[in-house]
């Protein structure tokens, strides 16, 4: 508990990283509280096609080209966001981690090899190849998920190899394996902790970047087609830009204060696990 | 010189099997999607005769076993053979390389942009640190880091052409006017503006923040301190010495991020309807034509390759002391 208090002070001094976390807090509660302020579908037409915001009080945010609620949209959307975006930088992080982990621990061969795996995922380029993975695999929110991680490993497994070879052969390490430790152990037990924090920082900003990709593929209308989401909002809106542009204009806020909120986070966590870096 | 060609041809040889990583994905890949080409040709040209499909994949090796397709399929990328986009009525390879100017044009106007924006804006916050000037830039590229670009796409639509009619809304040239050969340019940069800045910013900001970081590392070198006790002006320092020394992050990551910047066109090419590359695959995409989407998939990685071993080249002369590994 100590630790966590003081961890907490100390992320508590970057105020732009206090506002990032109260502004994601309210994104959870604005999905948490969608089914109960909207309890109808948000896919559902409600009312009559593209009511500006504020013009019917009913609709705060306005109706879209159909008449769906775009409030229930955002709502809908929120959770939908940070759900894939947190799962799929959690996909990424497992991935990352095994590869640096093996290439950073066992050098030679094992890290030549999966350094040009490595090398291979940053060459392509990451959306073209998340549309191929889903127009392959199949739009589902699981496939989208997985190409996202698919994608977005590469910086987590660079990182982790880095810490890997600067800790393999420190002495609590070369303690471990005079104790008899087997690879596995010392890399999950004894090193693996000490590498954590630079991987939550990054892993807390690949979320902001799953954001961005999830909203790109479902602004092309190429996720799933069953889930109520932002990019999909503005994808939807772009037809009715020249009339009804505040259709697109609401859910790109939206995914931009989100993006920048995680983003500022993940800065704030770099300054709290690293407090002496702070003013560089 | 004879250094260089060295390290080319080293840069050369640790390409191939990442190229070949590449392949073997793209062939895995097109043998996941449900269907194969004969199924595909079968649907467009209305066959349905057994003996005919049968004969049809001998033909084109798709009876045979896994690795023995594999092998085929590298044959066929060797000698830039992509495969037949029915849709088309053309090979992959024609249908991509007609639409690469756009792309090219759209890719090396957005680096540039953002190159220019942000470098300039990392610069001037590294003079003016920790003043007004120096927030409001970090500000603003904080807020486009975060912006998704075909958003920002859509907002300059909004008030540029919309409210404003300063710019046209799509393509890349305005159809059925004759302007002359500079008319016909302006007409193409007008319509290139948009697209640019949208794909662009996102890059300038962070090229703006890591700018910044380096000028100020940059300026803290003990070489900084000997140029200024020689007695050079300040601005000869800050260009000759600083500049060129802070570049070097902003090149790794340019160089890191090419393939990134070739994915987003996609999404950018889809806004403003350029005629590129970008709304290619999506079409493709759209009408299951995988044969077309992995020929991009595959041509985009290895523009890729090739634009990493040309910036080397570039990082080789801004600092001579690095070799090429």
């Amino acid at each position: 508990m100590g630790v966590l208090a003081a961890f907490w002070r100390r992320y508590r001094r970057n105020r732009a990283a206090l506002i990032g976390l109260a502004i994601v807090v309210v994104v959870v509660i604005m999905a948490f509280s969608a089914p109960w302020l909207f309890p109808h579908d948000p896919l559902r037409i409600v009312g009559p096609s593209e009511l500006w915001p504020m013009q019917d009080a009913r609709f705060p945010l306005g109706t879209d080209s159909l008449g769906r609620d775009v409030a229930a949209g955002i709502f809908y959307g929120a959770g939908t966001t940070l759900l894939i975006g947190l799962v799929a930088s959690l996909v990424a992080t497992i991935i990352g981690v095994t590869i640096g982990a093996l290439a950073g621990y066992y050098g030679g061969w094992w890290d030549d090899a999966l350094m040009r795996f490595t090398e291979i995922f940053q060459t392509i380029p990451n959306l073209i190849f998340l549309l191929a993975l889903v127009a392959v695999l199949g739009p589902t929110i699981e496939n989208v998920v997985l190409g996202i991680g698919i994608i977005s490993w590469t910086s987590i497994a660079r990182l982790v190899r880095a810490e890997f070879m600067s800790l393999r052969d420190r002495e609590f390490v070369l303690a471990g394996r005079a104790m008899g430790m087997s690879d596995l152990r010392l890399i999950a037990t004894q090193i693996l902790p000490n590498a954590i924090p630079p991987v939550i920082v990054l892993a807390s900003l690949i979320v902001a970047g799953a954001v961005l990709f999830e909203s790109a593929l479902s602004f092309l209308g190429l996720s799933d087609p069953n889930i109520a989401s932002w990019g999909r909002l503005i994808g939807e809106g772009r037809l009715l830009i020249r009339t009804s542009w505040y259709i697109c204009a609401i859910p790109g806020v939206a995914i931009l204060v989100t993006v920048l909120a995680l983003n500022l986070i993940g800065d704030g966590l770099n300054d709290a696990f690293n407090p002496k870096l702070r003013n560089r | 010189m004879n250094r260089t060609l060295l390290a080319v041809r080293r840069r050369l040889w640790q390409a191939i099997p990442i190229v070949l990583g590449i392949v073997v994905i793209n062939f895995l890949l097109l043998n996941m999607a449900p269907g194969d080409l004969v199924d595909v040709m079968a649907a467009e040209e209305q066959i349905n005769d057994p003996d005919v499909l049968a004969k049809l994949r001998a033909d084109y090796g798709l009876d045979q076993l896994l690795h023995v397709q594999l092998a085929l399929y590298v044959k066929n990328v060797v000698t830039l053979d992509l495969g037949w986009s029915y849709r088309h009525g053309q090979p992959v390879w024609d249908v991509i390389v007609e639409r690469l100017p756009a792309t090219l044009i759209l890719m090396l106007t957005a680096m540039a942009l953002a190159l220019i924006i942000g470098v300039l804006a990392g610069v001037v916050a590294s003079w003016k640190v920790n003043t007004l000037a120096d927030n409001l830039i970090s500000i603003v590229a904080i807020v486009f880091f975060a912006a998704p670009s075909f958003w920002i796409g859509l907002m300059m639509i909004v008030l540029f052409s919309v409210k404003l009619g300063w710019l046209p809304v799509s393509g890349m040239t305005t159809i059925g006017t004759d302007y002359g050969v500079f008319g016909v340019l302006w007409d193409v940069v007008r319509h290139l503006i948009m697209p640019a800045l949208a794909l662009g910013l996102f890059y300038a900001a962070i090229y703006a923040r890591v700018m910044r970081a380096s000028m100020l590392e940059v300026y803290g070198f003990d070489f900084i301190r000997t140029a200024r006790a020689k007695g050079l002006s300040e601005s000869r320092v800050a260009f000759k010495h600083v500049l060129r020394n802070a570049l070097l992050p902003v090149l790794t990551l340019l160089g890191l991020q090419l393939g990134t910047m070739l994915a987003g066109s996609v999404v950018i090419e889809s806004v403003f309807s350029w005629p590129g590359i970008g709304t290619l695959v999506f079409e493709a995409v759209l009408t299951r034509n995988f044969p077309l989407v992995m020929g991009v998939l595959l041509f985009g990685s290895i523009l890729v390759v090739i634009a990493n071993l040309a910036v080397d080249l570039i990082y080789m002369r801004l600092d001579p002391r690095i070799e090429l590994r």
